[in-house]
């Protein structure tokens, strides 16, 4: 209804509460022995899916990782694999 | 409704000049309208600028064609512009110059009026001699060679709203108006 | 109250300093940079306690008056041409926000060929984005608008972006006589905005995100309701500014000894005043000859129109800017306004003035001589050059 909406088109909410990663077919797994903490993956990631953790490895967002490899593919020591989701 | 057209090259303040005359004739309560007609507006080129000036509020919002008075602040433009177009067989034509009025009687067949603006803003300090801003000496030569706002509201317009060294050019207007020689109309 | 002699351009910064805006965000383009130039005066000399957002584009400035605004501030910005061209998708976006901005608009035809004169083209193409639109005709009329449009802009039931805009050089850089108002007096008629912003510092929120047909249309809806309400709120608006300062200029459609008229032009800023000459020596020849100014284009005054044809018989509009592929623009509405009325006057349009040529006196009388004595072509051009005319 009209009238249920607000003035102007605004969400109260935060873009984020939508999990957007219904659709993947592979995810990324790290393997954090070879990983460098280089940040490549989290630069490429067309997305907002990757995170980092206390020390500084990245951390897969699963909730919003779309499974597109641009991350696997981008890797300079090669330290994620795309692993077919069950 | 008295018009006005000034023709300058550009720096030599005719844009000024225009506004201090519409400034000077507001002090005097009459209604003002004063605008440039500007190319892309740079240094040394020709810069063409108007005031109207009426005892009530102005009803055209035109560039002027038939001017009432016509003032040329570099006579050097004369030979590329036909300054007087347009400038009615009554009106006056007021060169900077330091002619004589009858050298320049072949231009205009009314009343014509010279000044030496160029020494007398250079004497006061105004430019420098290459770009001479020669404005204010001209207004007050206008003042009096017709008579269409007094040489006091000329000093006021020109003290209040110059932006920079407004003792030298009030100075100058009055030097412009007591040197201004005009030439009778020959019948 | 003080009176100076000042240009539309600083008839412009003199409103946007009176109503204490917040933010200010422009970027300099010819014939607008006076105006701007004198707010950073303002700021910098302390006069105005504003922020002044300097960015490398009117897109940018744009975009920062839109969010200051969704926060709450007053914004103010001011552009021309290629400038408000390069704003227009941020100009959809203030609209669709309902950011309550304000802009002056220096009216400059568009390239190419360059022009840094006047016409109406740039603001035209503007119509359709949500702004409210003012055309002004007159350094007070300019001064007086914008302090108005800030309040309409920013009324509850309103909620749009406002432009007030000024004929390049015959406003933008013509001094005369205005009355500046006291700041008491725009005290007493603007209030602070009131604290009715979009977004809250500190809270996670989303403006203007995603949005799926089944909300689409009722958003648009709303602007278009919010429209139809300026009018009423802006003459309410308009009695309130005349009795805090004495001066009215006549709502949306001011007209011009229409009462006995039979023949009436239709114009838009600064070619009134000199058409307003034209009426007055063609009454004394005994022509019944009016005129109506269009002063809002947005909304458009269907209204005013409508109960204006149904006293006369003719009715001329003199655009200065063309709709390829139809007519003058403000010819194609009022024909829109007035065919669904009951009375059709017989209806001309004249083009003329386009990329800063004078609108002349001889001009306007031609044309009103023209529609009053003869049938003519539905929409012509004025006094275009052509190698008949050479010869």
């Amino acid at each position: 209804m009209e009238e249920d909406l607000p003035e102007a088109p605004i969400a109260t909410t935060p873009s984020d509460v939508n999990h957007t990663a219904s659709w993947r077919t592979f995810r990324p797994v790290i393997d954090l022995k070879l990983c460098t903490k280089c940040n490549v993956c989290w630069k490429f990631c067309p997305d907002d899916a990757i995170a980092f953790d206390g020390v500084g490895f990245p951390v897969i967002r699963l909730d919003y990782c779309k499974g597109c490899a641009i991350c696997a593919e981008e890797c300079k020591p090669k330290a994620i694999t795309m692993v077919k989701e069950d | 409704m008295i018009e006005i057209r000034f023709h300058g090259r550009g720096g030599q303040g005719a844009v000024i000049a225009s506004e201090l005359l519409a400034q000077a004739a507001f002090l005097e309560g009459k209604y003002p309208q004063s605008f440039p007609f500007f190319g892309v507006e740079r240094r040394g080129a020709p810069v063409t600028a108007y005031t109207r000036i009426d005892d009530a509020p102005i009803q055209i919002r035109t560039s002027i064609t038939d001017p009432d008075i016509v003032v040329v602040l570099d006579a050097q433009l004369m030979r590329t512009i036909s300054v007087t177009a347009g400038l009615k067989p009554d009106g006056l034509l007021l060169v900077n110059s330091e002619k004589a009025p009858d050298a320049l009687a072949s231009s205009f067949k009314g009343r014509v009026a010279t000044i030496d603006a160029t020494s007398i803003a250079l004497a006061h300090g105004l430019g420098s001699k290459a770009t001479p801003i020669v404005n204010t000496a001209v207004l007050g030569a206008l003042a009096r060679a017709s008579g269409i706002v007094t040489l006091d509201s000329v000093r006021k317009a020109v003290g209040r709203f110059v932006p920079a060294k407004q003792q030298a050019n009030v100075m100058a207007a009055e030097d412009a108006y007591q040197h201004v020689v005009s030439l009778a109309v020959v019948p | 109250m003080t009176q100076l002699v000042i240009s539309g351009n600083y008839a412009q910064s003199y409103a946007a300093k009176l109503a204490r805006v917040h933010v200010v965000s422009a970027y300099p383009i010819t014939p607008q940079t006076a105006i701007v130039e004198k707010i950073a005066e303002f700021v910098a000399s302390g006069a105005l306690p504003a922020e002044y957002i300097k960015v490398e584009s009117e897109h940018s400035a744009m975009q920062a008056c839109i969010s200051a605004s969704a926060l709450g501030a007053r914004t103010y910005t001011a552009t021309s041409s290629q400038g408000l061209l390069l704003m227009h998708e941020l100009l959809h976006w203030a609209a669709g926000a309902r950011t309550p901005v304000v802009m002056g608009v220096v009216n400059r035809a568009v390239a190419p060929p360059w022009s840094i004169w006047t016409d109406h083209g740039d603001t035209m193409s503007q119509r359709d984005t949500g702004w409210i639109q003012f055309y002004g005709e007159s350094n007070q009329e300019v001064l007086d608008t914008t302090l108005m449009a800030f309040r309409l802009a920013e009324h509850p039931e309103v909620r749009l972006p406002a432009m007030v805009t000024e004929d390049a050089f015959y406003l933008s850089h013509t001094v005369e006589p205005v009355d500046i108002p006291g700041q008491d007096q725009v005290d007493a008629f603007l209030p602070p905005r009131e604290r009715s912003s979009t977004l809250e510092v500190g809270k996670a929120m989303r403006l203007g995100s995603f949005t799926g047909p089944e909300h689409y249309m009722e958003f648009r809806h709303k602007i278009a309701k919010a429209m139809v309400r300026t009018r009423d709120v802006f003459l309410e608006i308009e009695d309130d500014y005349a009795r805090i300062t004495g001066r009215n200029h006549g709502g949306l459609l001011p007209t011009y000894k229409t009462d006995d008229a039979d023949t009436v032009l239709v114009t838009m800023g600064t070619a009134t005043t000199t058409a307003r000459g034209v009426v007055d020596a063609m009454r004394a020849d005994g022509h019944k000859v009016g005129l109506a100014k269009l002063r809002t284009f947005r909304p458009f005054p269907v209204q005013e129109l409508r109960d204006l044809a149904t006293r006369v018989d003719r009715i001329g509009v003199l655009d200065r800017s063309f709709t390829f592929g139809a007519a003058g623009a403000a010819f194609t509405e009022v024909a829109g306004a007035l065919y669904a009325a009951p009375h059709h006057p017989q209806l001309r349009g004249f083009v003329a003035g386009l990329g800063g040529r004078d609108i002349t006196a001889a001009m306007v009388r031609e044309a009103l001589l023209d529609l009053l004595t003869r049938d003519g072509p539905e929409s012509s051009w004025v006094e275009l050059k052509s190698r008949t005319e050479a010869s």
